[in-house]
């Protein structure tokens, strides 16, 4: 049975030997392999393992941080933060959900359409994530829900802040706060790390521009968790770091004044210091109630704003373009003088109307102004002596003049919204319509009609910018702690004391950092006169809205811009603005500076589809450079208690 | 016949075969043994319950049995082993008619004590039987095509048993037992070629046979985060608690994938990854230091013994029982697919702990009797 003997014994053990070699080799090897592997799991790459056990075991409850507050320009709060009751669930902590919200109904405002939607998104929500199921509880309701706590597992009452604005008249130029979209999350990279339930954040004006400072650092409650998601324990918390304050410009008296004054009407006004470019005001009309957004608006609220004729979600001030109209003419008369296209004792006669290359075109005033030199074209608004200077300047000086003076260009940093208008030139109509600059587009834009195009703000920045003596001007609405130096004031103190300085201008304001926007100071002087004449001078276009108290005196220049074309029958019957069709009406402008000697502000005003400056928004800017310059003083003074170099 | 031979062979006393033990073999499986009562004790939370207790329970009888086994004439394991492979093969088919199911598949008997796993057992049956046939046949006949039925029939019939249950990590850890020692016994490459290719032809009808969790365990290993919730869970979750232990571990009971319950099956297959989070990356290479030591300590009992059957039975038990420790050691360290094998003497599990010490008994038992 069994066959042993010696031989076959060694042959065997021999084989097997042989092949425990191999095999011993083959182990040797896969040694390597698993101590390899422990290496560069344990050692290697240890670092990676321990983040992601780490993400493994913890897991974050953001806190929302206050939101910075804005306040104008004396520190009062224009939007704040207010204390909310708010009501979160965690459908971890509930053993029944549906009883929770039976029992919920009971006890606050809770509609079943709205129960409905929440359980929609809990159902796709982790389940130890909190959902927000109401986030503007009324103290009543607050104090019922925490009285009945004990039988409501998994509801959570919490204190919270969120915005509150003091009234309406700067939800322009502040915005609105709502929830988060999901197009934000996409659009803004600093919301990606921000996971906190029902969190607002700034839509439009400042709320939105300046949105990633305001939220702050979020804080956090750090939990320990098991696999399935259970708190084990609390292992950190942070408070968070409340958002970045801001002071504007603005003047909330101001602004409650400005909005008041355009309260019946569509329309903006924007108010400048000349020497700083300070925003003192700047509002516009219609307009809304930012603390509906806050907590979501409503559908009905929504789709009135939306639908309304006259845009209430429009920041007019700066994100309305309209053809400037007359009060161009004080730059085509800049333009021409320092071009020395014309001189300003030019006399032209003006009958009502011109023939130019075979079109007639029409002065606003039927019956003709009569011989009129610049100053009197200006002061009461000639077209005909104006088609006569674009005709001489040309449109490319005009609209190089425009452009220098701030038209056609974004010129305030802060807001996303904003708009740069246009200012045609031959190249401009090239580039962007493909045709050829007619001589006829060279007169209407002597007169700010055709393609022109500008906001409100920006026709404030040029009216300051010819106030201060011609000097370029950054508009600000946001007080940077860093820049409060202001040369223009420095250089203007430097001529006070030394009025004998025989250094051309240029020269003298090479040490002050400014920019002259002039060839000859005098011709800027001319223009400023003009604009005296046109409001303090019998004739003038805005004579009627004069201040005669020399502190409130203003110098200032109307506009209007024609939506449409008068049709020769309308001239022939002369048909008056409030006859037509409201939408067909011409937008009201005055922009002027205050006070007449030494003057501090500019403003201008429009009022869309007001019909001629002279009657809609002249009066609107006399009430309104009346509280500014009531507001001079304590302004100044502010300036002053600060310590600030102005 | 062989009875009575051993009656005259076996002076020594009790203390002389004590001491005629491999000692480092010795306590390198008690230290082993002291090592996993700890993890156990881990893997329960913390606290003296549960499987912590009945681990040590059953290692301390266990362990008794291996010295018990070790004190057995070694030619008594190469004569009955025929017979002790046809208790097992049997044991196997009364798991197909009477074995307890849980989570799908079939693998236990009911022992009322407690449930034997035979096809533990087979795992070192295997190895005996083989060693001991071709203990019996010549050198020349190793290569005989008559000579090879016996050994196909004998890996196929287990192997055909276990996977049907369905266990494919236990099939397949026997399969590789049986071709070890087929292999040792210097059957031919050319003839394990042709098997192979034999059997990669039919693999696709296998295939079609395996289980929807077993393909996709396959899947989940060629790419963990394809479906890292699923499958692939498991393996991630180790890798991320073995690295994150780091060079010296999170410290005893304290390991945190372990302890939040993010390791699945921590107190079985993945012992070793618990181990490996407290311990980090000093304790994982003790470990593998003294799995090392008792395979190389098994050779060497293999080396010094005389007789075929013991030299083939050692050499194949301790390829066998290194086989177990890195397949089991490769799948937790996401080198290999979960087929879902034990660690030995660590992991928790009876029928696993019999049969490694009785592999190891026999083993010691050809040391104490390598004279005979």
């Amino acid at each position: 049975m069994l066959s042993f003997n010696s031989t076959n014994i060694a042959s065997k053990t021999r084989t097997i030997g042989r092949r425990m070699f191999l095999v011993n080799c083959f182990k040797a090897v896969v040694l390597i392999g698993i101590v390899g592997r422990l290496t560069s799991l344990q050692i290697t790459e240890s670092r990676k393992y321990k983040s992601l056990a780490d993400k493994n075991r913890f897991r974050e409850t953001q806190i929302a941080p206050p939101r910075g507050i804005i306040q104008d320009f004396f520190g009062n709060e224009i939007a704040s933060n207010q204390k909310i009751y708010q009501l979160h669930v965690v459908p971890e902590n509930t053993p029944n959900i549906d009883k929770l919200f039976f029992r919920l109904k009971s006890l606050i405002n809770l509609s079943d359409k709205k129960i409905f939607l929440l359980k929609k998104k809990i159902f796709k929500q982790k389940i130890w994530e909190a959902t927000i199921i109401s986030d503007n509880l009324t103290w009543s309701e607050f104090s019922r829900l925490n009285l009945f706590l004990h039988e409501l597992q998994g509801a959570q009452p919490v204190v919270s802040v969120a915005r509150f604005y003091q009234d309406n008249s700067s939800s322009h130029v502040i915005g609105y706060v709502s929830e988060v979209s999901a197009k934000d999350l996409k659009n803004k990279k600093y919301l990606s790390n921000l996971k906190i339930a029902g969190i607002a954040i700034g839509k439009t004006g400042l709320e939105a521009s300046r949105d990633e400072e305001m939220l702050g650092t979020p804080g956090y409650l750090r939990y320990e968790v098991n696999a399935f998601g259970k708190r084990i324990k609390q292992v950190s918390t942070s408070e968070g770091l409340k958002g970045e304050a801001f002071r504007t410009t603005l003047d909330q008296s101001i602004q409650k004044v400005a909005a008041e004054n355009l309260k019946n009407v569509s329309g903006a006004i924007c108010v400048m210091d000349i020497y700083n470019g300070d925003i003192v005001s700047m509002v516009s009309s219609p307009n809304f109630n930012p603390n509906s957004f806050v907590h979501g608006v409503k559908e009905k609220e929504w789709k009135d704003l939306i639908e309304n004729r006259d845009k209430p979600m429009l920041n007019k001030a700066i994100s309305g373009l309209y053809p400037p109209g007359s009060t161009i003419k004080t730059l085509t008369a800049l333009s021409a003088l320092e071009n020395d296209v014309v001189n300003p004792n030019l006399l032209i006669r003006c009958k009502g109307y011109i023939d130019f290359y075979g079109e007639k075109f029409h002065c606003w005033k039927k019956k003709g102004h009569g011989v009129l030199d610049m100053k009197g074209a200006i002061k009461r608004s000639c077209d005909i002596y104006f088609y006569e200077v674009a005709r001489r300047l040309g449109v490319d000086r005009l609209a190089k003049t425009a452009k220098k003076f701030g038209l056609g260009q974004r010129v305030l940093p802060s807001f996303k919204e904003e708009k740069a208008g246009i200012v045609p030139d031959t190249k401009w109509k090239l580039n962007q319509i493909g045709k050829n600059w007619y001589l006829g587009e060279t007169l209407h834009a002597g007169i700010g009609q055709g393609y022109f195009s500008s906001t409100p703000l920006q026709l404030c920045l040029m009216t300051a910018q010819l106030a201060n003596g011609g000097f370029k001007l950054k508009p600000r609405i946001l007080i940077d702690d860093n820049d409060q130096t202001n040369s223009l004031q420095k250089y203007l103190d430097f001529k006070k004391e030394n009025p004998n300085d025989s250094r051309t201008v240029d020269q003298q304001v090479f040490n002050f950092n400014l920019e002259p926007l002039f060839r000859n100071q005098e011709n800027i002087n001319f223009v400023k006169e003009a604009m005296f004449a046109a409001s303090n001078e019998p004739g003038g276009t805005s004579y009627a809205s004069r201040h005669k108290n020399k502190k409130y005196m203003f110098a200032g220049k109307t506009g209007s811009s024609q939506i449409r074309k008068f049709t020769e029958e309308q001239r022939i019957a002369e048909v008056k603005q409030k006859d037509i069709t409201y939408l067909e009406r011409d937008h009201a402008w005055f922009v002027a500076f205050a006070p007449v000697k030494d003057p501090k502000y500019a403003i201008s005003v429009l009022v869309e589809h007001g019909g001629t400056g002279s009657s809609a928004a002249a009066p609107i800017a006399k009430q309104v450079i009346k509280k500014v310059i009531e507001r001079h003083e304590t302004r100044s003074n502010h300036l002053y208690r600060l310590g600030e170099n102005i | 016949m062989l009875g009575s031979r051993m009656a005259i062979h076996t002076p020594f006393s009790f203390i002389d075969k004590f001491f005629n033990f491999d000692f480092i073999l010795f306590f390198s499986v008690l230290t082993l043994g002291i090592i996993s009562i700890f993890a156990q004790y881990s893997s329960s939370g913390g606290v003296f319950e549960f499987h912590a207790i009945n681990h040590t329970i059953r290692f301390f009888i266990f362990f008794i049995f291996f010295i018990f086994i070790s004190f057995i004439n070694i030619t008594f394991w190469n004569r009955y082993s025929l017979l002790i492979f046809i208790l097992f093969t049997l044991l196997l088919i009364a798991v197909k008619f009477f074995g307890i199911q849980s989570q799908g598949s079939r693998r236990w008997l009911n022992l009322y004590v407690f449930a034997l796993q035979p096809s533990e057992l087979m795992k070192v049956g295997i190895i005996l039987f083989l060693a001991n046939y071709y203990h019996r046949i010549s050198s020349g006949d190793v290569n005989g095509i008559k000579y090879l039925l016996f050994p196909i029939i004998a890996i196929s019939v287990p192997f055909m048993l276990v996977v049907t249950q369905p266990d494919l990590g236990t099939a397949i850890l026997i399969l590789f037992s049986g071709i070890i020692v087929t292999w040792l016994a210097g059957v031919r490459w050319k003839i394990f070629a042709y098997l192979s290719l034999f059997f990669i032809i039919l693999a696709p009808i296998g295939i079609s046979f395996l289980k929807p969790y077993q393909k996709s365990r396959i899947l989940s290993f060629l790419n963990p985060d394809l479906d890292p919730l699923g499958a692939g869970y498991q393996i991630i979750q180790s890798k991320i608690a073995i690295g994150s232990g780091g060079l010296f571990g999170k410290g005893f009971l304290n390991g945190s994938q372990a302890y939040l319950d993010f390791l699945p099956e921590k107190h079985t297959d993945f012992i070793f990854t618990l181990y490996a989070e407290e311990f980090g990356f000093f304790g994982s290479i003790f470990m593998v230091f003294l799995y090392f030591l008792i395979t190389y300590r098994i050779v060497y009992i293999g080396n010094v013994t005389r007789s075929i059957f013991g030299k083939l039975y050692c050499y194949g038990f301790s390829t066998a029982f290194f086989i177990y420790v890195t397949v089991n050691m490769s799948m937790v360290l996401g080198l290999l697919p979960i087929v879902g094998s034990p660690l030995p003497i660590l992991s928790y599990g009876g029928s696993s702990m019999l049969a490694i010490m009785l592999g190891l008994g026999i083993v010691m038992s050809c040391n104490v009797y390598k004279n005979n």
